[in-house]
């Protein structure tokens, strides 16, 4: 559908045969400019909506589990921050054109990666065992910390405002297929270890100490996943910018109809956080078309009320 | 053994051995050390001295090892809301599971006998913020009874439950002891249950262990004055054996510790 749907009318059929004409490496049905609307412009997008959707939806369902926090999302530790602030720099000091445009998402994914880096580290200090409220703490504590420099370094460049706001509020804007050949690996990696931990977080949900008495070592648990998370959360946050909320409704809305057990909801959390930001991603095209509304403007829209309905149902375990 | 929390030494170089197949019961005031000595013995707790299990030192044991032979029911178990009966029974099997392993049949299998064992088979698909505090209490025994370990600590076990249900938990440990050679450490508030339950009792007060022993000579009038502060009465009923009742009576002694009412 997200490949459907756009200015240029291309046909269903014509978009199944030729994306299948593409993938076996046959002639595609469609003409010259079709062909490259669909592959290069809209197919990449959709690939990669589906590729950041479901890497923050499950990114954010595993922080839940290793934090026991329903209020979780894949930026708790800092990595929004890190990754703002890293690409704030880029757009105010770093060279103009294409330079700055490939250096960026460098920047973005250094910065969130440091970030919880940095306060896993800071965490550890507090609470030797890694204990996930110390965790939770730090990452707040360097989350406030990398946003005062970051609104710093924006208030020293007050040209670059528009630019740094329009990255904060999370797009899918693609160049082809290396956006989604960047993003690709960091996100398999981050899909299969946190799958890999689908049984461990169950375990996990019984309280760091419980867990312990099974035999269970949680801040191994706890460190291995929250890794992977991060990088899988850094990858796409690089190309996309900040999309909020994905990772606090797609695991949410799964754990209301489903049940709260992992082994389910992982897997449904890549599946349904792939087709949510599809589906938001073409939303956003549209609505306004041919304007573009940034994608965090949509998942915001949808996630702050569905956010409050899920505070109010989870208000008895929280 | 020895072991501090937050600095402050909590169990006070308490040296004791539990035979196979014993029930002990741990008594003492509010902050003897009871729950701390539990879990030092789980391995959850850093503790100075030796814990020998089976012959083998506690510390050479793996996480994992030591959940194989040590199963813990804590005093307030974590039980996540919208996990069924069955889901959380089966967690018991952790112990026996590779890092990235999943469960077999046979886990399956000792998971479902521990249902069965604890009369909840026909509540496996019940969510556990839907039981009552008998069947919650009956749902982590099952759990411990999954793990298969030979050693089983209890926390105050019987704390939340009514005098039935009360009851039917310790006669169910009792049980359980009967059939598969388990061992029992339990820690326990109510004294006349302990005197009815235990085999032999470990009376702690301030970290240390300060009597041991049958009913008998653990729960005598000047000892229960002397740690816990309280005026009991020790009276001796067939069925039961020593029952333990808290007395008022007009003593000096009691007046000028605890001020006047």
């Amino acid at each position: 559908m997200g490949a459907l749907v756009g200015p240029v009318h291309l046909g269903a059929a014509n978009v199944v045969r030729a994306v299948f004409a593409h993938v076996l490496g046959l002639r595609s049905p469609l003409h010259g400019a079709d062909d490259a609307i669909l592959w290069d412009l809209r197919l990449p997008r959709v690939v990669l909506g589906a590729l950041v959707g479901g890497t923050l939806a499950v990114a954010g369902a595993a922080y839940q589990g290793v934090f026991r926090n329903p209020l979780a999302d894949p930026y708790l530790l800092g990595a929004a921050a890190g990754a703002g602030l890293g690409a704030t720099i880029v757009v105010a000091y770093g060279p103009s054109g294409s330079v700055s445009r490939d250096l960026l998402p460098l920047a973005a994914f250094a910065g969130a990666a440091v970030a919880v880096v940095v306060a896993y580290a800071l965490g550890r200090t507090a609470a030797p065992a890694g204990r996930a409220a110390a965790l939770v703490l730090a990452g707040v504590t360097v989350a406030s910390f990398l946003t005062a420099l970051q609104t710093f370094v924006q208030q020293q460049n007050v040209d670059t405002v528009q630019e740094v706001y329009t990255w904060l509020l999370g797009r899918l804007a693609t160049t082809g297929w290396r956006e989604v050949g960047i993003v690709l690996p960091y996100a398999l990696v981050a899909w299969i270890v946190i799958l890999a931990h689908r049984r461990l977080l169950d375990v996990v949900a019984v309280g760091d100490e419980e867990a312990a008495a099974l035999g269970v070592h949680v801040a191994r648990v706890r460190i291995a996943v929250v890794a992977a998370a991060t990088i899988g959360t850094a990858a796409a946050v690089a190309v996309s910018g900040l999309i909020g909320f994905v990772g606090i409704i797609v695991p949410h809305t799964i754990r209301l109809l489903v049940g709260g057990s992992y082994r389910l909801l992982l897997p449904l959390s890549v599946l349904v956080g792939a087709g949510f930001l599809v589906f938001a991603d073409v939303i956003a095209r549209t609505i306004m078309s041919p304007a573009e509304l940034p994608i965090g403007v949509v998942t915001a829209f949808f996630g702050a009320p569905f956010f409050a309905v899920v505070l109010r149902t989870s208000r008895r375990t929280v | 053994m020895s072991a501090s929390l937050g600095g402050v030494r909590v169990v006070d170089g308490i040296s004791a051995e539990v035979a196979d197949g014993e029930w002990v019961v741990v008594i003492g005031p509010n902050g003897a050390g009871k729950t701390t000595l539990l879990r030092a013995l789980a391995g959850l707790v850093p503790y100075e001295g030796c814990v020998s299990i089976f012959g083998e030192d506690a510390r050479g044991l793996g996480r994992k090892e030591l959940a194989r032979r040590v199963a813990l029911v804590p005093q307030v178990p974590t039980m996540p809301p919208e996990s069924s009966v069955g889901e959380y029974v089966l967690l018991g099997r952790t112990p026996h599971l590779s890092y990235f392993g999943s469960e077999g049949r046979s886990d399956r299998e000792a998971a479902a006998a521990a249902l069965e064992r604890l009369d909840l088979t026909a509540l496996a698909d019940r969510r556990l913020d839907s039981l009552s505090g008998g069947e919650r209490q009956r749902a982590v025994l099952a759990r411990a009874l999954a793990q298969d370990a030979p050693i089983l600590l209890l926390d105050e076990p019987t704390t939340a439950l009514d005098v039935g249900r009360q009851q039917q938990a310790l006669e169910l440990v009792d049980g359980l002891r009967a059939d598969g050679a388990l061992t029992v450490v339990c820690a326990m508030h109510d004294l006349t249950l302990a005197a009815l339950y235990a085999d032999r009792l470990l009376l702690l007060d301030r970290g240390r262990l300060v009597a041991s022993g049958g009913a008998g000579e653990v729960l005598t009038q000047a000892l229960i004055r002397e740690h816990y502060g309280a005026d009991v009465a020790v009276v001796g009923v067939p069925e039961a054996g020593p029952v333990i009742v808290p007395v008022r009576r007009a003593s000096p002694a009691r007046d000028a510790r605890a001020g006047p009412r």
